[in-house]
């Protein structure tokens, strides 16, 4: 026995689920990668796998494994907020609806953590990737070794927060597991161990991404490109990253507390011994605050590209487009009591945080009237790209204004943890998040992968979207002021929630639709790619230097580096007929190795996680050493480069023109 | 030699030749993205004294810094360690001017300034936790355990990299890489030596004081 638990530590045959949902789940995600290894091993691409995506330090291909691993945790969490609306439409009066009370828990926790931390921010840091370096002329980001490393700890997490269906359970106490129910004394299993290592491998990925692509923007600028000369989503993401630096700290000191609280007994957050539960509510907002301000501002960067593109005209107000995503930036530090003042924190204290929340949405209303204004007078063409900014700016504001209203901490006392406040977030983050990263992924498809995506299908899959965010959420702000509180899994049949929760339910069902339109949209793509093939690398008449490199984009990106004088530098070089580089620019050129190591350290930080939460103490250190010798080898590489020549160069940009390369 | 090998030989001349060029542009990104880490390795201190300073009075009925605190030990490691922080700076003065003997003494003298400090501090530790004055006493000693307990590890990862460079400086002399990762080497180093100081004013020079 003592031999058993040093080997398996907490480990052993109890910990497989027993409910048949949880089982069902994790069968049915261990059958889908057993189908595709089968598939892969049929059609002989394990080979093309590996030396193409998952070693390829190419951050174009690194942006496309974000986006797909994301779209798959989309969804993994779209099913749990599938099965909470089952539950709440029929969880009311005699019945206790469809699923457990310890599952609904868990349900929800999985569903917060996986739509923020592997959804929303891999469809982040996969159009960041795809976008960034090509739109401010660079052949790759500053460490592209690093890069490829941060894509492997966040997939190491979002397959840690999977195993946690089939091995124990996951965490059952919401999305930012509160102490003291998050201590060990109220949640003694592994859920909460799961979601610290989840977020933990994660949370450092995003850690180096942020560093990675502040330190792009900043040092690896084409020549001639200042800083108020760079496009606004590389402004934006430069708000974003600068945030991520200053925030995503706070977020791993904050989990390793808990981390040592559950596991070494410190009293950092346990109700006795001296701790502070509530310490724990400021530094996680003090990280979860600015978290989803670098979510969204992207997106308003990807909506300030579109609504320029498709209007044909350039950015009305760019410079305080750019003072207010600095102001957003700054100010998002300085909000994050809004979370909880029913704390009791006190008048003035309230008071301040609630000022300063209704200032922020000074500069995020400068931004809404910017576009408004970029489109009046332009020759708008109705691009599906655009149909999304169309439901955002709408959707946005409603959802902006629900917000200021609880930045008024006397309403917020009442509307604290209720259903309106889940409606505000998800108004935020699935019409502004979601939407402008479908926008986003529409508009530089093609850039990508050489074909543009079906525009029929893409309005379909933006009205189902639309439609059933609507269905689906405006009840619950409704809900939310009859008094219903948030993660309820019964309630009784005299309240008459009933039907407001039926039709949440069939906006969720509808939302679904939508995700299944997009996937059917990509099908449907693929089949006609000859017929939507983008010729030109140009498709919408584009503005920013991206648009001049040939499509899908080479694997150098640019055959030369331009030389930046404008703005919207490739329009202005249009407009002159001129090309931005020629021929005789090319010259012979080094680029990043392979680096299959990157895809080792995340499998050791998988590893290493495991163990963590199992308290196998033997494979902790077995493979923190592996780690740090593999990393170590890998540094000791004095040149990870390998050449491209300018032949090279211009032999694949013939071979681009001619279309031998799909 | 086969057309094969030539042709090997003569990417192999292109690629250090193009390298070369770029190396001085690697030099700097790098210096400025490890700078980026070193701001976020800051937040994470900033983070741990905010916690710190919360739960510095909850004591719990446990002793408080004032009865824990050896300001003479205290003076030690800060000596140990600012004076290594000085001969570093030698080491990268003696590196720009080539002198690789001299950069492998201070090397030397600031791994053993570093090992002192450690040393001490692990004393310190092992002696509270042997009088029953651990992590589990209480929030305040939870809270000077992972604070000053965190900046030790960072010197720990600190003394293995010096360590290491020491062998490639001796193995491969000031090339173009261990100058680079000496630089590095010795802002992480700086950078430690910055922490220690408030460390050094915040939880002990306060904490003696009873403030």
């Amino acid at each position: 026995m003592v031999f058993a638990s040093v080997l398996l530590g907490k480990l052993s045959w109890q910990v497989f689920p027993k409910d048949i949902v949880t089982l069902g789940a994790f069968v049915s995600i261990v059958a889908g990668g057993i189908l595709v290894a089968a598939l892969l091993t049929y059609f002989k691409k394990w080979g093309y796998l590996w030396r193409e995506w998952l070693t390829n330090t190419d951050h174009k291909k690194i942006g496309v494994m974000y986006v797909i691993l994301s779209i798959l945790m989309l969804i993994r969490g779209g099913v749990d907020a599938l099965m909470m609306r089952a539950q709440q439409a029929t969880a009311v009066g005699a019945s206790h609806g469809v699923l457990s009370s310890s599952t609904f828990q868990q349900v929800f926790s999985a569903h917060g953590t996986i739509m923020i931390f592997f959804a929303a921010m891999g469809l982040m840091f996969g159009i960041i990737n795809l976008v960034v370096p090509l739109q401010i002329g660079t052949r790759d980001v500053a460490f592209p070794f690093l890069n490829l490393t941060s894509f492997w700890l966040f997939a190491a997490g979002a397959i840690l927060i999977n195993l946690s269906l089939g091995i124990g359970s996951f965490s059952a106490a919401g999305w930012l597991a509160y102490p003291p129910l998050s201590e060990l004394k109220y949640s003694p299993s592994v859920g909460i161990d799961y979601w610290i290592w989840t977020l933990e491998i994660a949370g450092i990925g995003s850690l180096m991404s942020g560093i990675n692509f502040l330190t792009t923007i900043i040092k690896n600028r084409a020549p001639g490109m200042t800083l108020m000369k760079m496009p606004l989503f590389s402004w934006s993401v430069l708000c974003a990253m600068f945030l991520v630096i200053f925030a995503f700290p706070i977020l791993t000191v904050t989990i390793s507390l808990l981390f040592l609280d559950r596991t070494l007994g410190t009293h950092f957050f346990t109700a006795g011994g001296g701790g502070n539960m509530m310490m724990y509510v400021n530094l996680i907002w003090a990280w979860g605050h600015p978290e989803v301000y670098i979510l969204i501002l992207p997106a308003f960067g990807v909506f300030s590209e579109i609504v320029s593109t498709f209007s044909r005209k350039k950015l009305f107000g760019y410079r305080t487009m750019v003072w207010a995503l600095a102001a957003i930036t700054v100010l998002s530090f300085s909000v994050w009591v809004h979370h909880f003042f029913t704390m009791g924190a006190g008048a003035d204290v309230n008071g301040f945080f609630g000022i300063m929340t209704m200032i922020i949405a000074i500069p995020t209303g400068v931004k809404i009237f910017n576009w408004l204004f970029t489109m009046y007078k332009g020759k708008i063409h109705f691009n599906s790209a655009l149909y999304w900014f169309f439901g955002f700016v709408i959707l946005f504001t409603i959802g902006g204004v629900a917000g200021v209203i609880m930045a008024i901490p006397a309403a917020d006392f009442q509307l604290h943890n209720s259903l309106f406040l889940v409606a505000h977030f998800h108004t935020m983050i699935v019409s502004g998040v979601l939407f402008g990263y479908f926008a986003g992924f529409t508009y530089w498809f093609p850039k990508i992968f050489g074909y543009k995506l079906d525009e029929k299908l893409g309005i379909k899959t933006f009205y189902l979207w639309v439609i059933g965010f609507i269905l689906a959420f405006f009840p619950l702000y409704i809900l939310g002021f009859l008094g219903a509180t948030r993660r309820i899994n019964h309630y009784a049949a005299n309240l008459g929630w009933q039907p407001l929760f039926i039709v949440a339910g069939i906006g969720a069902v509808i939302i679904a639709g939508g995700v299944a339109m997009g996937v059917w949209q990509q099908i449907v793509s693929y089949r006609r790619r000859q017929e939507y093939k983008d010729k030109t690398g140009d498709p919408w008449n584009g503005r920013t230097i991206e648009w001049s490199v040939p499509s899908p984009a080479p694997y150098y990106n640019f055959k030369a580096i331009p030389v930046i004088h404008d703005r919207d530098a490739f329009w202005v070089a249009k407009q002159n007929h001129q090309a931005l580089v020629s021929d005789d620019d090319v010259v012979d050129i080094i680029l990043p190795k392979r680096a299959p190591v990157s895809f080792i350290l995340g499998m050791c930080a998988l590893v290493f996680g495991f163990a963590m939460i199992w308290h196998i103490w033997w494979l902790v250190i077995v493979s923190l050493i592996a780690f740090v010798v593999i990393l170590m080898v890998r540094l000791n590489d004095e040149k990870p480069y390998e050449v491209v020549t300018a032949e090279d160069i211009l032999a694949h940009e013939k071979s681009l023109k001619t279309g031998n390369v799909v | 030699m086969d057309e094969l090998e030539v042709k090997t030989i003569s990417h192999k001349k292109l690629l250090n030749r193009l390298y070369k060029k770029e190396a001085p542009k690697f030099f700097e990104t790098a210096s400025f993205g490890f700078f980026v880490y070193l701001m976020t390795d800051l937040v994470l201190f900033a983070s741990l004294f905010a916690v710190y300073a919360v739960l510095e009075g909850n004591t719990f009925g446990g002793p408080s810094g004032q009865q824990i605190f050896n300001l003479n030990n205290v003076l030690i490691e800060t000596l140990a360690l600012l004076t290594s922080s000085f001969t570093m700076g030698l080491a990268i003065l003696s590196m720009k001017k080539g002198h690789r003997n001299k950069v492998l003494l201070y090397l030397v003298i600031s791994f053993l300034l570093g090992a002192v400090f450690l040393t001490i501090e692990m004393n310190e530790f092992s002696h509270l936790i042997s009088i029953g004055d651990s992590w589990r006493r209480s929030g305040f000693l939870s809270a000077f355990f992972v604070l000053v307990g965190t900046h030790g590890l960072h010197i720990t990862v600190g003394l293995i990299w010096m360590a290491i460079m020491f062998f490639k400086v001796l193995k491969s002399g000031l090339s173009e890489s261990n100058a680079r990762r000496l630089t590095l080497m010795s802002m992480f180093w700086h950078f430690l030596d910055i922490v220690w100081i408030f460390i050094f004013t915040i939880v002990y020079l306060y904490g003696v004081l009873g403030l």
